[in-house]
């Protein structure tokens, strides 16, 4: 339990960690450098030595990436943002409650107080929460490169595959930009997993907009561990007329997992998992956005 | 030495600066060392235990910085800087005092090969909630829900940890 030998970097500004990682991938493209934020998914995989990376470059330290900056509409948050921050502040948790949800439910507190936002993201993984979140929000994913510049990516766009992105190996994933909860605006997030902190079988995030009449205006919803990346599963076509009830989610949540192909040892399990963890998620989401508009008339 | 062993992953030594304890350290570190390693081979503070050494069990959970980490899910050099707490540091900290005496009350330990770990994890539980709301059941057993124990079943523990979190006035004075 062990981690294989790799040359370490230390960077001490973003450019530097640029410069780092661009020479890296210049100079041997053979040569596997990762990042290092938290490390709270690259040390367990170092130590089963499932990862061998020959290089390391240490981005801890940048606590520039450790900033947040609430937008009128949105909020910007740094790589380096950690999740139990994210979990816990109340500023970000009033601004991005789902977020908070979703945060909360990684891991364990001490694995929280040292995972970041940027570290998940990268990492890829299919049932992880903050990918999730990240896609249900619509958030625009910042990534820098010495050569390249800079650019962004849409949440939709950023995962390619299990453990895969679609960012470049020079590339640093920088800042997050989120689109903040609206009034009307109800969220849900249901987790299924074997054991408090364990990863999720099944999980579902959504947003469900409610007008002022208590008709749903707008869903947005996701599911993860349910293929090879996070998915959308709502369908902008398929409308709630009136005034939805408990058989409304349940219908919605077979009609939009009846698709699924999960890749477990048992896909009927796993999709009857992500359907009921869907329907529960959107009775949530519909019942807080009543509840504030409730409390707020 | 030649010039590629000097240039080799296995022979690079990281000059390390941090706080253990309060004490400063100053040493140069294998980049692979892991911060769980550092504490126990270096410097010799062997309360900080390895179970599984890859941040499942909880036992080596120390504090960095005042937040409960995963000492084996970190590179010491990561800790450069930073303040780093093991159980031992915490030998007269008055919440750790407490959840000890109540630990050993409601039979909270075993073997005690969790318990440092427990101690460290419940320490932060306790000293980091908020005064108003008094700490429920559910709350301790998911936080404690990172550290795993193959002895005592937890009860003890969980209960050990409400009494402490309930009553700071039952001090370390109170020997049961």
């Amino acid at each position: 339990m062990k981690p294989a030998p790799f040359a370490y970097l230390r960077a001490r500004s973003v450019a530097e960690a640029l410069e780092m990682l661009g020479a890296s991938a210049h100079r041997d493209a053979d040569a596997h450098t990762k990042v290092l934020a938290g490390g709270q998914s690259l040390l367990t995989l170092m130590n089963l030595r499932l990862a061998r990376p020959d290089q390391l470059v240490d981005i801890g330290g940048l606590m520039e990436l450790s900033r947040t900056f609430e937008d009128t509409d949105s909020v910007v948050l740094g790589a380096l943002v950690r999740h139990r921050t994210l979990e816990t502040d109340p500023k970000l948790g009033k601004r991005l409650p789902l977020v908070a949800a979703a945060a909360g439910q990684i891991g364990h507190v001490a694995i929280r107080n040292r995972g970041t936002l940027g570290g998940s993201l990268s990492h890829a993984d299919p049932a992880a929460e903050l990918p999730l979140a990240m896609l249900v929000h619509e958030a625009v994913i910042h990534v820098e490169s010495a050569t390249s510049g800079r650019r962004t990516i849409r949440a939709e766009d950023f995962v390619e595959s299990i453990f895969t992105t679609t960012m470049q190996a020079d590339e640093l994933l920088t800042w997050v930009t989120v689109p903040s909860a609206r009034p009307g605006q109800g969220w849900g997030f249901v987790e299924f997993a074997p054991r408090i902190g364990d990863y999720a079988q099944a999980g579902a995030a959504c947003l469900v907009t409610v007008a002022p009449d208590g008709s749903v205006a707008a869903i947005r919803a996701g599911l993860l561990a349910a293929a090879d990346r996070p998915l959308v599963v709502s369908e902008p076509g398929d409308e709630v007329s009136g005034i939805p009830t408990h058989e409304t989610w349940e219908r919605l949540a077979a009609h939009w997992t009846r698709n699924l192909e999960p890749l477990t040892d048992d896909p009927d399990h796993t999709r009857h998992l992500c359907r009921a963890a869907l329907s529960q998620a959107l009775a949530d989401a519909y019942r807080r956005a009543r509840t504030d508009q409730e409390e707020a008339a | 030495m030649t010039v590629e062993d000097a240039f080799s992953p296995l022979a690079q030594r990281v000059p390390l600066a941090t706080t253990v304890n309060g004490r400063p350290v100053t040493l140069a570190v294998p980049a692979r060392l892991t911060l769980a390693d550092l504490l126990r081979d270096e410097l010799h503070l062997t309360g900080t235990h390895l179970g599984c050494e890859h941040g499942v069990c909880g036992a080596c959970t120390v504090l960095v910085d005042g937040r409960s980490v995963r000492s084996c899910l970190l590179f010491a050099v990561q800790v450069e800087g930073r303040s780093v707490v093991t159980v031992e540091g915490l030998q007269d900290h008055p919440t750790t005092g407490r959840i000890k005496c109540a630990m050993a009350r409601h039979h909270g330990l075993q073997c005690g090969f969790c318990t440092p770990g427990m101690l460290v994890t419940a320490t932060e539980l306790i000293d980091r909630h908020p005064p108003e709301k008094p700490l429920d059941e559910a709350c301790v057993r998911e936080t404690m829900s990172g550290n795993i124990c193959r002895c005592t079943g937890y009860q003890g523990i969980v209960r050990a940890v409400l009494e402490a979190a309930a009553d700071p006035a039952t001090g370390t004075t109170h020997e049961g």
